[in-house]
């Protein structure tokens, strides 16, 4: 498997007024050809901001400050490795890239397309932008995506307005037009978390079904464990906008050895919980998000550690446990 | 949208018959009419009054008939393009008001344009770099502006330009060109002295609209779809002329029905102080004379020109905005 995207010790920081947020500190993963990642964690963890430095489309007052994040970038047959993290956001490379090689798709199919403008013509511009094709052609590839991603009467569907479609189609109709331009990345941003249940899975099956016909590389971020387990191939948990444990989907969901990943599968209600008994619930919020912890940022709401401050104050990083699992956690990482 | 396009012409008529009926009544209410006001005078100023000729006078005018086949008469003669004579200037209406109505309409369109051409660049400007020094300086200008009366602006502007420029900015016309007919020159003559108006009328409701297109750009660029379109990789400027202005000046489009009589209002004044051949103090002397035919004519042109104000901005935000026609779609 060849390796797409690489990301390296990336730090994105927020520069507010009340004071710096370090959103993504220090993440590190790689995306293979044709696989799925799944992020996950609560929200505010900076999963979403990890997806958004990719594309380079971090909201300001966020800026990368640190780390790299290495793309092979596809050019005239020519692959060549480009850093992301080093191109000017606005400029003509990064927009190359946006939308052509690595496209993304949104939480909210209600808002994410622009209410005044038909589907075909938000279609139809991502494709003329990136490839040269008339018109007339342009508006056919966007009627046979909008076939090939289950859209009945796609060539009706086209010319609707997104408040004509429901909120199952017009995930549907995103994902057509994240993949119009044929991406290698395409970065899916909690897509299913605000469709009901039966349509989750029918999203899911979608992006399963296409991304075997694209060979395309998903990073999927959700909070939702079940769905990650569902389409995941490898699983990455982050805290506090941290790495916390990656590993392949079984063994996250097997054998988790973070404390924190454990706590997360326990508050997951199965088949089997009995009715009527009180869910299992991590004790304790997030840590103010302004400060900067230089042990575990799960300290104080972890399990195992017993208040034993060393976690909190010493430095550790993402260790190697096993083939394709990695874990950060004092206890684990550091000898004691 | 054709159809919801001639629905919404239908609906114009009943509005206009119960704006003439509202504004006959109005005007009717003082007691006593034009020949009472006439009377007065002339009996102050010490002239005989020919009993005689008021009665002629009462006759011809039908003064002397019960006020709903008054009504009639003015409403049916009004719909065949006669809109009656003025007693006080003892001229047919139409004289009267044809080229003061097309000045005022003038000067308002004009300003409208203006006022647009002005307060959308500098609100998306303000919302896009939003707490720049730019903003900050050209926000405090948009207050002043917005604080400064009109009359007060007026004053101060031709008091400058008098002063200063040695410029006489009074009136549309210089006087030479003022009794001329059209011509090109006439034309030239007229721009030179319009901006004038415009800018006076127009201060004040620019500063408003960059306000309304800052804030609502302000909440639009929030918005998801922007994000979207950004991940697409879309060139930011085209991006935020296509997307989220389009949505943001959506209330200028459904104002252009109240901002038209407020811009005609708001020049009545201005007029006044300029001495601008518009509507404006015509009517104000109509109506204080009881001038029955010239000011109700006057009433029902400009109420006309506000429903159609308003008709072309529902038709435009029909266009701009899709939902709307859904909505329209929907109701049938």
């Amino acid at each position: 498997m060849a390796t797409i995207l690489a990301v390296e010790n990336l730090r994105v920081h927020f520069f507010l007024d009340q004071g710096l947020v370090r959103a993504v500190d220090g993440v590190s993963f790689t995306l293979e050809e044709g696989k799925t990642l799944g992020i996950v964690g609560e929200s505010g963890s900076g999963k979403s901001v990890i997806g958004q430095s990719i594309l380079r489309i971090v909201p300001p007052p966020g800026q990368i400050v640190e780390g790299n994040i290495l793309f092979q970038h596809q050019e005239n047959g020519a692959t060549t490795q480009i850093d992301l993290a080093q191109l000017d956001p606005w400029g003509k490379k990064a927009r190359s890239i946006r939308g052509r090689e690595i496209a993304m798709i949104f939480q909210e199919p209600m808002n994410s397309f622009s209410p005044v403008h038909t589907v075909g013509n938000q279609i139809i511009e991502a494709l003329r932008l990136h490839q040269d094709v008339s018109a007339a052609e342009a508006r056919n590839r966007g009627i046979e995506m909008l076939g090939r991603v289950g859209i009945p009467q796609p060539e009706l569907r086209i010319d609707a307005y997104p408040y004509e479609l429901s909120g199952g189609m017009r995930q549907r109709a995103m994902i057509a037009m994240a993949l119009v331009c044929n991406p290698r990345i395409l970065i899916a941003d909690e897509p299913t978390t605000a469709l009901d249940v039966t349509i989750q899975a029918q999203i899911l099956e979608l992006l399963r079904s296409l991304q075997e016909e694209f060979r395309m590389a998903i990073l999927f971020i959700s909070h939702n464990l079940g769905v990650i387990a569902e389409i995941s191939h490898e699983v990455m948990v982050v805290y506090f906008g941290r790495v916390m444990e990656r590993a392949t989907v079984s063994e996250i969901f097997k054998a988790p050895l973070h404390p924190y990943t454990k706590a997360l599968l326990e508050s997951v209600p199965g088949i089997d919980t009995p009715v009527r008994t009180h869910l299992a619930t991590i004790e304790g919020t997030l840590p103010d998000p302004h400060m900067y912890i230089r042990g575990c940022p799960f300290f104080g709401r972890c399990g195992e550690c017993e208040g034993n401050t060393v976690c909190r104050d010493e430095p550790y990083e993402l260790t190697w446990v096993a083939e394709d699992h990695y874990v950060a956690c004092p206890r684990i990482c550091v000898p004691m | 949208m054709l159809t919801y396009i001639i629905r919404r012409i239908f609906i114009m008529i009943p509005t206009l018959i119960a704006i003439s009926v509202i504004s006959f009544i109005i005007i009717e209410l003082p007691p006593g009419d034009f020949l009472t006001a006439y009377t007065a005078e002339l009996s102050m100023s010490g002239e005989a009054i020919d009993q005689v000729e008021l009665e002629s006078l009462k006759k011809r005018f039908g003064l002397d008939e019960p006020l709903y086949m008054r009504y009639l008469l003015w409403a049916w003669n009004f719909l065949h393009g006669d809109f009656g004579h003025s007693f006080e200037w003892n001229k047919p209406v139409r004289d009267l008001i044809g080229e003061r109505l097309a000045m005022s309409v003038t000067i308002s369109t004009c300003t409208l344009l203006f006022t647009w051409l002005v307060s959308v660049p500098i609100g998306i400007y303000s919302a896009v770099r939003q707490y720049s020094w730019v903003d900050h300086f050209l926000t405090f200008i948009g207050f002043i502006g917005l604080a400064t009366p009109n009359f007060l602006f007026a004053l101060v502007l031709l008091w400058v330009s008098y002063a200063y420029l040695g410029m006489n900015v009074g009136g549309l016309f210089s006087p030479e060109y003022s009794e001329a007919p059209w011509d090109l020159a006439k034309v030239l003559d007229l721009l030179k002295h319009l901006w004038i108006p415009v800018v006076i009328v127009g201060t004040a409701h620019t500063a408003k609209f960059i306000r309304i297109i800052r804030g609502n750009l302000l909440d639009e660029l929030k918005k998801p779809y922007v994000t979207t379109a950004r991940a697409k990789g879309l060139p930011e400027t085209r991006l935020i002329l296509k997307y989220p202005v389009r949505v943001a000046i959506n209330p200028l489009v459904s104002t252009i029905g109240w901002t038209l009589p407020e811009l005609i209002s708001g020049i009545a004044i201005t007029a006044v102080v300029l001495n601008l051949p518009t509507t404006g103090p015509l009517l104000l002397r109509a109506l204080m004379s009881q001038d029955m035919q010239l000011a109700g004519t006057f009433i029902m042109f400009l109420s006309a020109l506000t429903v159609l104000g308003t008709l072309i901005s529902d038709i435009l935000l029909a266009w701009v905005d899709p939902r709307i026609r859904y909505e329209a779609r929907e109701v049938k």
